[in-house]
């Protein structure tokens, strides 16, 4: 009963913050509210016996990548008018959009087939589970997932590198080509007179 | 007792919203990445939901999996994000139309 209160409490939590997210006049405003969908999801996955990943959502997401966001949101100098002005020309078109397919979804997720309860969870801790899944089975995709990582940091810095700009160069063909007149003025100055 | 299917409802409804995001703000590309996020938040829900209820381990590797390679695209989308603020001064992506396609 009392799981049940909190799923409910925090799903509605969760879908205002989403709607939110997406309504948000401010883009400032929409990364907070995603942090808190963000969190509000991680409870629920606690709920679903997956307490490693809740914390690893909340520790990835809500510290490095909302913080990533929030950072470029900040630095970027955006005119929020020009950006919103097509809001509630489509805001009709995207709710019926939304609305259907979640209707579509419902009628086939809520059906008999998915009404099943959980099964008695076995009495191991889900980090030394998800631990021996991945080291085992999984130890080539784990890696491939941290090559994964390395290539989008490399990317991501070579992508946003500035080279600097105060080494100074010689330039050949300049040289080469310059003429007497552009190095050397000559200037015809009057003799002085002896007195 | 909660079943299956509330989890399933409630990752069909953050898609939803989500998606619904994408159409609202098809002209701030900030918003759009969060919702992609939203998305892939909704994605692992239906993992994790499906994991368990199965008893079976292997959902929550997956999930594992995809934080890992949003996280990457979500940096890389923000350094091009970034990038392109610096050469067109905007992030409008009704602008975005030099490749005219």
């Amino acid at each position: 009963m009392i799981l049940k209160v909190i799923f409910y409490l925090f799903s509605a939590i969760l879908v205002f913050a989403a709607v939110r997210v997406i309504t948000a006049k401010n883009p400032v405003h929409a990364a907070l509210n995603l942090v808190l969908a963000f969190f509000s999801s991680a409870v629920i996955w606690m709920l679903l016996h997956a307490e490693f990943l809740a914390i690893t959502l909340i520790l990835v997401y809500v510290g490095a990548v909302m913080i990533l966001f929030l950072f470029v949101v900040m630095m970027l100098d955006i005119n929020m008018a020009v950006l919103r002005e097509g809001f509630n020309r489509y805001l009709p078109f995207g709710v019926l959009i939304g609305a259907l397919i979640l209707l579509e979804m419902v009628l086939v997720v809520g059906s008999k087939f998915f009404k099943t309860t959980a099964p008695v969870a076995e009495n191991i801790s889900n980090t030394l589970m998800l631990g021996r899944a991945l080291y085992n089975d999984y130890i080539y995709a784990f890696e491939i997932a941290a090559v994964i990582l390395l290539v989008a940091m490399v990317a991501a810095i070579s992508l946003t590198i500035r080279p600097p700009r105060q080494t100074k160069y010689q330039h050949p063909s300049e040289q080469v080509k310059v003429k007497r007149e552009d190095r050397v003025r000559l200037l015809k100055l009057p003799a002085e007179k002896s007195e | 007792m909660l079943v299956l299917s509330d989890f399933l409802i409630l990752g069909a409804v953050l898609f939803c919203i989500s998606m619904a995001g994408i159409f609202l703000n098809r002209k701030n590309m900030i918003v759009l990445l969060m919702c992609i996020e939203l998305m892939l938040l909704a994605v692992n829900m239906n993992f994790l939901a499906f994991s368990h209820f199965n008893g079976n381990i292997h959902g929550q590797i997956f999930v594992f999996f995809i934080l890992t390679v949003a996280a990457a695209e979500s940096a890389i989308g923000l350094a091009i994000l970034v990038v392109l603020f610096r050469n067109k001064r905007t992030i409008n992506v009704e602008d975005l139309d030099s490749m005219k396609g």
